[in-house]
């Protein structure tokens, strides 16, 4: 009997979050080991569990897989969540690119001061406004169908999604432009194991505050 | 009658090289459209070719790829380079991964300031021989094998001496204790159609110089 996949990082959103998303879409239970303090990555490293010596690392069908985009690929293709063919897993793969870099943008938020935050909150927003978000509504009018690829939910929607309520929770309304997008979160949400990984309880990871930073910063020595 | 793949980029490396060099290495012939002027780029967006208002562009099959990841995804996934079944392509993009991690620092070297590029490539040399080559010559001592993955050629065994040769060129000596990966290099380099590529008068880029930063600077520039 296969053990449940077992997520090592720390207790918070991070590199790890869109794992987390992707395995409750799939409806895949997993368990989590929090990095508290630096000794707990420093005993990874040194147990040789992290093949570049750093996390996320996620325990899967005898792997320590690193890399999230390495690891995303291996469960999405898994759980059937990557399109039927090459031409479909292309387009997924563009997509959740995309995604990638507007996360990674909120993702960086951590490393400004007080100085540079509100700027770099106006880029995000920006970004996601006119690069972003018009490209994902213009695919979904262009097909009119109710998800990005192929008549089928995909780690494109999956991964969109946690995009679109995350640059929400910047903006509160970020969308307003973006009637389908709209359309599309509310359908989104409402697939039952999405639904119920957006409930309180779930292993969901809460926006990263102040404490959260100072103590990755300590973690992971920036 | 589907012509070639036409790849759309600046005159030079950036991050267009690993598609040249996987392209190469699996045999196929290309086109390439060269960005070099701010007008050209603009154009570009324009005509809304470019999904996310970003080069490298691939025209390949019909689509018109973005996102380098994306396209040497399914590059790797056409022409055979992506391993044999789901964990072989697990290990293939773990490997990719971490190159991509180690050959993000030569990327941006030539941009970075001129007080800062020694420092720089003290870190480019620490990484690399302390993160991300023990790592591949531990994997080419344990299983004895000519290739990183499943005993074939594959996109990783394409992207690791890429990235070699990368680093090779700012710090020549950086493979000395490096007896597998040494072996390795002169094994990839003679697979024929890397050896093609290596030689004079192939689609291969010289090291980004002066021109190569202005020119990409001025056609980025609001």
């Amino acid at each position: 009997m296969a053990a449940k996949p077992k997520l090592h990082y720390v207790n918070g959103r991070g590199k790890m979050e869109s794992i987390r998303w992707l395995l409750a879409a799939a409806g895949v239970e997993f368990e989590e080991q929090f990095i508290e303090k630096k000794e707990d990555l420093e005993k990874l490293r040194s147990d040789g569990d992290l093949l570049f010596q750093q996390v996320p690392m996620v325990e899967i069908d005898g792997m320590k897989m690193v890399q999230t985009r390495a690891i995303l690929a291996y469960i999405a293709a898994k759980y059937n969540l990557y399109g039927k063919d090459l031409k479909e897993r292309a387009w997924i793969d563009m997509y959740v690119e995309g995604t990638t870099d507007l996360m990674g943008l909120i993702m960086q938020l951590i490393f400004q001061t007080a100085d540079t935050r509100e700027k770099h909150l106006a880029l995000i927003i920006e970004r996601a406004t006119t690069r972003y978000f018009p490209v994902y509504e213009k695919v979904l009018k262009s097909h009119g169908q109710d998800y990005l690829v192929g008549n089928k939910l995909s780690w494109a929607d999956v991964h969109l999604l946690e995009a679109i309520l995350m640059v929400e929770e910047c903006k509160a309304d970020a969308l307003s432009a973006f009637p389908l997008l709209q359309a599309f979160k509310g359908r989104i949400s409402n697939i039952p194991t999405i639904k119920k990984f957006l409930q309180p309880g779930s292993q969901r990871k809460p926006p990263p505050d102040d404490k959260f930073f100072a103590s990755a910063r300590k973690i992971f020595s920036f | 009658m589907s012509g070639k793949p036409r790849l759309t980029y600046f005159n030079g490396r950036g991050r267009m090289e690993p598609v040249r060099w996987l392209l190469a290495a699996a045999g196929v012939e290309f086109e390439e459209n060269f960005l070099e002027t701010k007008e050209q780029y603009e154009k570009l967006i324009k005509d809304g070719v470019l999904l996310f208002q970003q080069v490298p562009l691939v025209e390949i099959d019909g689509m018109k790829m973005v996102q380098t990841r994306a396209i040497l995804s399914y590059i790797a996934g056409k022409y055979n380079l992506y391993g044999k079944d789901l964990k072989e392509r697990a290990l293939i993009d773990m490997y990719v991964e971490g190159i991509t991690d180690l050959m993000q620092m030569i990327l941006m070297y030539p941009f970075s300031p001129p007080e800062a590029k020694e420092k720089n490539i003290e870190s480019l040399k620490e990484r690399a021989t302390t993160r991300y080559f023990p790592v591949f010559e531990k994997v080419l001592k344990q299983h004895g094998q000519d290739f990183l993955v499943g005993n074939k050629l594959s996109w990783a065994d394409v992207q690791l001496i890429e990235a070699i040769l990368a680093v090779e060129e700012k710090i020549p000596t950086v493979l000395s204790g490096f007896p597998q990966l040494q072996a390795f290099k002169v094994r990839i380099s003679n697979v024929p159609a890397i050896k093609k590529f290596l030689q004079p008068g192939s689609q291969r880029k010289p090291p980004p110089d002066e021109h190569y930063v202005e020119t990409v600077l001025k056609t980025f520039k609001k």
